[in-house]
């Protein structure tokens, strides 16, 4: 699902950051370690193709990333990748249900109201779905967000620090949560932290070092 | 879920300033387009009054209060002209056609104006009702007064000496009502029509003894005026108020003018030369007032733009994370043309909507703006243009902030640097 080879990225002629070379296969999971400045939200961006201009092979789904064109990588980024970040980046003009449907709207695959009211209800906001995202508490909010990235159900779920600012109780539920929808999609699930808690969790873990 | 649903939505989330934004611009709007309808309607009902009248003769005076008093019937007369005198410029060759107004009495402050059947035909009347005045004392009404006054074939009613309400009243001699014209959207459905006798009858009612025998001596040798054709030629005891004249060839153009200036007594106007006088007099307040219309349209403008810009900010992470979702960079820079088109589209939308609303309320307080015939249910093709013009204004003001939309970079955005 996921294959790197000598990957590197520079932000600047002076900065390079030299990525381990790993593969993932469809629903296996991992953990990316490592300090802040290791570069894992970096390559994290890389493997979500929100971050162009990297060196060396990367392939995501088949598909080497560098060979797409801009707009073909939004595609294929709308298709193939959620993301999930720390901050929840829910657009709060909008409804709980129309987050919900920016989602399939924006990836160009097709609106379906079943599917979204599934999702809702697998992560038990159901009740919240016209609630605006303003009126939502933060566990919720959360929800909503992880509800976003799986309701295309890509092959590939990334998550960006998704529990450093949560309490030990709601990080449990939190990671449990992610590895239950990402089990029942056969996705392959990526959580870049240096939330130490989460070790546990997934066995499969790459160790980036500054 | 769609782009219009989402500019939708941004838009619904900050209804001060999206009213705010719409209000600005449908005010500006508002004023071009009360400009325009009113203008445009103006300059029709003038070409339309004015139309087959190319000179006017009166008394010396003001020319452009004589043709404001012969064609459009506001001001008031200059005063008389002799009958005899008229007749005479009436036999020129270069005139194909000479009609006389009698002016100077008002029912209701509806003008009565003493004429003959041309000047009817100048506005190719229709009757609807009854027939036309024929005797003395007997009138045609325009549509509009047979409208304000309720009258019908058959009513009597008695004038009053001057224009406006409130005047002397001819108490002894009462017009009947003997026809009523079609609309025809011109000064015409203002007037009752009626005899130039039936003027002179009002006024010179303590003369009528002396006035028969005058006829009878004269009856064996009676020539018709070309003016009053029950009238004798050559009576210069008789006065009208003017005469509307109509060129037979271009040259009268020319010579008429010189040749009935050149005389102590009269004067000619020309009707598109004192029109084109007087809108360039109301030039000067028309421009002031588009001024203003395009100060609150460039303040409406900025305002817009200052609006999606600031949202930019706060949009920073809803643009990364749309593009997250697989949204492209061009997605994003039409929304936000979108929402700048949209904005000004309801701006304009509701502007030549309240300048249409303006003027239909305004017809209907204001009996001057009926009478002149300025309607709010006429729609002109400029219209388009002033909402065509105003959607291109929203996607301008949104360019600026569409094209930060479509450079944002979203790695940057996303990890919070």
């Amino acid at each position: 699902m996921i294959r790197t080879a000598n990957l590197s990225f520079s932000y600047d002629s002076k900065r390079t950051i030299l990525f381990p070379s790993f593969s993932l296969n469809r629903s296996e999971h991992c953990l990316l370690l490592g300090e802040s400045g290791s570069g894992k939200t970096t390559l994290l961006h890389l493997l979500g193709g929100l971050l162009r201009g990297y060196s060396g092979n990367l392939q995501v789904n088949g598909t080497e990333l560098s060979t797409l064109s801009e707009t073909k990588l939004d595609t294929f980024r709308g298709k193939n990748i959620g993301f999930i970040f720390q901050k929840n980046h829910l657009i709060s003009a909008l409804s709980v249900e129309q987050n919900l449907f920016m989602a399939p709207y924006l990836a160009g695959l097709a609106v379906d109201k079943i599917r979204v009211q599934k999702v809702l209800t697998t992560l038990g906001i159901e009740e919240k779905m016209n609630s605006a995202v303003t009126e939502i508490s933060q566990g919720q909010a959360q929800r909503v967000a992880i509800a976003r990235a799986i309701i295309n159900q890509p092959p590939i779920i990334l998550a960006d620090e998704p529990t450093s600012a949560l309490d030990d109780r709601s990080c449990e539920r939190v990671i449990n949560l992610l590895l239950q929808i990402a089990d029942s999609h056969q996705s392959t699930l990526v959580v870049a932290t240096h939330d130490q808690r989460l070790k546990n969790k997934i066995g499969n873990q790459i160790l980036l070092n500054t | 879920m769609n782009l219009i649903l989402l500019v939708w939505n941004y838009l619904k989330s900050k209804p001060l300033n999206t009213v705010l934004n719409i209000v600005l611009l449908a005010l500006g709007i508002a004023v071009i387009t009360v400009l325009l309808l009113f203008n445009k309607q103006l300059e029709e009902k003038i070409s339309s009054n004015a139309k087959g009248i190319d000179l006017v003769v009166g008394a010396k005076g003001s020319p452009l209060q004589l043709i404001l008093c012969s064609i459009f019937h506001i001001d008031f007369p200059t005063g008389n002209i002799n009958l005899k005198e008229a007749e005479r410029i009436a036999k020129s060759r270069l005139i194909k056609g000479a009609i006389p107004l009698a002016l100077g009495d008002s029912y209701q402050a509806y003008r009565i104006v003493g004429t003959n059947k041309s000047y009817a035909e100048l506005y190719d009347a229709e009757l609807v009702q009854g027939a036309w005045w024929d005797g003395e004392m007997e009138t045609t009404i325009g549509a509009n007064v047979a409208e304000a006054l309720k009258f019908r074939v058959g009513d009597q009613f008695k004038s009053t000496h001057g224009l406006t309400l409130g005047g002397h009243a001819h108490e002894e001699k009462q017009f009947v009502v003997k026809g009523i014209l079609k609309r025809t959207n011109t000064v015409l459905d203002n007037l009752i029509l009626t005899s130039v006798e039936s003027i002179w009858h009002v006024h010179e009612e303590h003369n009528e003894m002396e006035e028969q025998n005058i006829k009878s001596d004269i009856d064996s040798t009676f020539i018709p005026s070309r003016l009053v054709a029950s009238h004798p030629e050559g009576d210069s005891t008789k006065e009208i108020t003017s005469l509307l004249i109509q060129y037979r060839s271009p040259m009268a153009a020319i010579q008429l003018p010189r040749f009935i200036n050149g005389q102590s007594s009269l004067q000619a106007a020309s009707p598109a030369f004192e029109t084109a006088r007087l809108f360039s007099i109301l030039g000067v307040g028309v421009d002031i007032l588009m001024g203003f219309a395009y100060v609150l349209i460039f303040i409406s403008a900025l305002s817009i733009f200052i609006a999606l810009y600031n949202s930019l900010k706060e949009r920073r992470y809803d643009l990364a994370i749309m593009r997250s979702m697989g949204a492209s960079r061009s997605k994003l820079f039409i929304s936000m043309l979108l929402e700048g088109g949209t904005l000004t589209f309801f701006g304009s939308i509701i502007g030549v909507l309240l300048a249409h609303g303006i003027l239909i309320v305004l017809g209907v307080m204001v009996e001057e703006t009926r009478k002149a015939g300025i309607s709010g249910i006429v729609f002109y093709s400029e219209e388009w243009i002033i909402l065509a013009g105003s959607l291109f204004l929203g996607v301008l003001c949104a360019f600026i902030p569409a094209l930060q939309a479509y450079r944002t970079d979203i790695s940057k955005v996303l990890s919070g640097n």
